[in-house]
């Protein structure tokens, strides 16, 4: 309890400290919980994602970050033993609602997962697949630019354009995963999800990935788990740190790195544990 | 000079070697080994026997003799009183057999009016000549008063004689063939005019109480026509129940009872299978006994737990991340099990069914039970029509006495196993070519 509302005062005060005009919060979780079973994962989060920022979680392996970023587009729906509770929203909409349809809110906050994962399809296919269950493009020259657009933004446009029908499975883990990104870009989300989207890539390649990042956040909204204090460092404005299913400081990125104000983050961050 | 370099290793080797039993280890693994080849040479070793056992037996099988002879459709014989205009039975009552003996005798060159030699001849030719000649005849009655060759069967005695499967140091008197037939068929052989031909009777006859007329006709259309029912019940309602138990069903007590019956079905003899259709299929429902239908419909539950299982393997190797992929997109369940995952396990699901069917094709013991095995002689029309299946002509030719039954028996054995490997090598061709694509 004393940890809660110490923690809700850092907020508030963390709030007032950043708070600029611009500064629009996209999603905000209040006190979710996140139970596998009987064990619970995850204890009273309040965290807000701002419009247009990255917003980094971290913490140690175990922590909660992933259950908490897989909460945003309820993919813990598909786990039959997981229960949430408390209150997620994006844009004052609560998407736990039941009038919130979970394909809708997929089709808004997209996700980007930990290992590269294209469908056995073509390059095209793969980018094509989202539009055309949503219904995105009528004319086959509509999806063409939905296509072409999602694959340039992803910075993968020059590397696949001339072999857009071959497998989207045949190429480098580092353009797989920026395929993946072209794919979640083509349903036009307003918010997307990455879980350590770089853990499967070379530095090369990450490095790539991360400058996409820094790019994507001038139109949508990221939320990226990282298991790297440099990642964290280097693409977010905002950070939460998390452990043992506890939020347990959350702030502008160069405070957190510089100054933090819970001794597990400094820790953590420092390298003693983790 | 060589005592230097000996003195420096005795200094090396001054720390002992641990004996951490190496020498046992690895005879313990040579000895792994040699039971292994002793293992499958012996699978190896009764399966050739088999094969060679039945291919020898069999491979004869696939050879007919017959006796070409200048058939003179007399009118005479067939239509003496000149009434098939009106009648058309008198071509199927006339006295066919008549016809094919007077060219043997002209050939053989055997006075008709002398008996005894007469008698001798009986037995040489088929019986089966008679609905050689009525097929000639009824399908072009034009035919009456002319003369053309006719390959007539030769009796199944005969057929085994001009093969060298009869023993003829036997006592005339114990033997089926007669040293005057004997003298007679080397006579023909000779000519050329009684030859070995390729059997294609044994494609096309129905059953037969004579070999030379038997074949698996109706035990191909009976087991087609099953193998079609089992395909069009067993796999859509087998890939239905597995997606519905793997991708939507709630993880519970209940569902693992489910799955928990279906293994068990797997395991459950066939013959049970067969007394469960006998109960509510023939004698509950009132189904035709003999049908193809209701065969099909017994080797459709045997068949079915096989494809749920090997299903619900394809539906589950399919990787999480796929399915992540399909749902992070906003794909509703539906869409992305029939878009993404069922074509991935479409080739294990195929694979699966292949097997089964091979399985099914191969079953006896039920299809006994439903009275598949009966004497059928025409071709069944419809699936509720009458008919027998491979397996089972094998299983009534076994209980034949006749050496000429026997070489059947095994001829149709070669056949059924041709099948079966066909079957599945494509299974297994399937799944190399297409496993693991992502």
């Amino acid at each position: 309890m004393n940890i809660m509302t110490e923690q809700s005062l850092e907020n508030a005060v963390g709030d007032k400290m950043n708070a600029k005009s611009n500064e629009v919060i996209k999603m905000r979780g209040d006190k979710v919980g996140v139970f596998y079973g009987e064990k619970q994962a995850l204890f009273d989060v309040n965290l807000d994602v701002r419009q247009n920022q990255v917003t980094a979680l971290i913490g140690p392996s175990g922590c909660g970050k992933s259950t908490f970023l897989r909460c945003l587009n309820r993919m813990n729906d598909t786990i039959d033993s997981a229960r949430v509770t408390g209150k997620i929203t994006l844009d004052e909409d609560d998407i736990y609602d039941k009038n919130i349809d979970v394909v809708e809110l997929r089709a808004r906050v997209g996700m980007v997962f930990q290992k590269p994962n294209p469908f056995p399809k073509s390059i095209y296919e793969n980018v094509a697949y989202g539009p055309r269950i949503h219904g995105l493009a009528k004319r086959k020259s509509d999806m063409d630019q939905i296509v072409e657009s999602s694959l340039k933004k992803a910075a993968i446009w020059n590397e696949v354009k001339d072999r857009l029908q071959e497998p989207g499975t045949g190429l480098s883990g580092g353009q797989q995963q920026r395929l993946c990104i072209a794919r979640a870009i083509a349903v036009s989300p307003e918010v997307i999800l990455m879980d350590e989207p770089c853990s499967a890539l070379d530095p090369i390649a990450t490095a790539r990935v991360e400058e996409l990042i820094d790019e994507l956040r001038q139109n949508y909204t990221i939320v990226i788990v990282t298991h790297s204090m440099q990642q964290a460092a280097r693409v977010s404005q905002r950070t939460a740190m998390f452990h043992l299913g506890y939020l347990v400081e959350e702030g502008a990125t160069d405070k957190m790195f510089t100054n933090p104000d819970d001794k597990r983050t400094q820790d953590y961050i420092t390298g003693r544990f983790g | 000079m060589t005592d230097i370099p000996l003195d420096t290793m005795a200094g090396a080797v001054a720390r002992p070697r641990r004996d951490i039993g190496l020498k046992a280890r690895y005879a313990a693994e040579r000895r792994f080994r040699i039971y292994g080849v002793i293992a499958i040479s012996v699978g190896l070793a009764f399966l050739a026997i088999m094969l060679i056992t039945i291919v020898s037996k069999g491979y004869t099988a696939f050879w007919q003799t017959t006796v070409t002879l200048p058939i003179s459709f007399d009118e005479k014989v067939i239509d003496p009183s000149g009434k098939r205009a009106t009648d058309p039975s008198v071509l199927i009552k006339a006295n066919y057999p008549k016809l094919a003996d007077t060219a043997l005798m002209a050939k053989l060159g055997i006075d008709p009016s002398n008996k005894p030699m007469v008698m001798k001849l009986k037995g040489f030719l088929s019986e089966g000549a008679r609905v050689q000649l009525r097929d000639i005849v009824a399908a072009d009655p034009s035919v009456i008063g002319t003369t053309r060759d006719v390959n007539i069967l030769a009796a199944a005695n005969l057929d085994s004689a001009f093969k060298g499967q009869i023993d003829l140091s036997v006592d005339e008197a114990r033997r089926k063939v007669s040293n005057q037939q004997i003298d007679w068929m080397n006579k023909l052989k000779a000519d050329g005019v009684m030859a070995e031909h390729f059997n294609t009777g044994l494609f096309t006859y129905g059953a037969s109480s004579r070999p030379e007329t038997s074949g698996m006709g109706v035990a191909i259309i009976g087991s087609f026509y099953m193998m079609v029912i089992v395909l069009l019940l067993a796999l859509p309602i087998g890939v239905a129940a597995s997606i519905y138990l793997e991708e939507f069903a709630k993880k519970n007590r209940f569902t693992d009872l489910i799955e928990v019956n279906i293994n068990n079905l797997a395991a459950v003899p066939s013959i049970v299978f067969g007394l469960l259709g006998l109960a509510v299929f023939i004698n509950f429902l009132g189904m035709p006994r003999s049908a193809a239908f209701v065969g099909g419909l017994v080797l459709t539950l045997m068949t079915l737990p096989t494809i749920i299982i090997a299903t619900r393997a394809a539906l589950a190797a399919v990787p999480p991340s796929i399915r992540s992929a399909a749902l992070g997109l906003g794909a509703s369940k539906m869409q992305m099990v029939f878009q993404h995952i069922l074509p991935l396990a479409a080739p294990g699901i195929l694979t699966g069914t292949i097997i089964g069917l091979a399985r099914a094709l191969g079953e006896t013991a039920p299809l006994l039970l439903i009275g598949m095995v009966a004497f059928v002689a025409d071709y069944p029309k419809t699936p509720f029509d009458p008919a027998t299946a491979l397996p089972v002509q094998i299983y009534m030719w076994a209980n034949e006495a006749e050496r000429a039954f026997v070489e059947r028996m095994s001829g149709a054995i070669i056949i059924l196993l041709v099948f079966l490997m066909a079957m599945n090598i494509t299974a297994i061709v399937l799944r190399r070519r297409f496993e693991r694509r992502w």
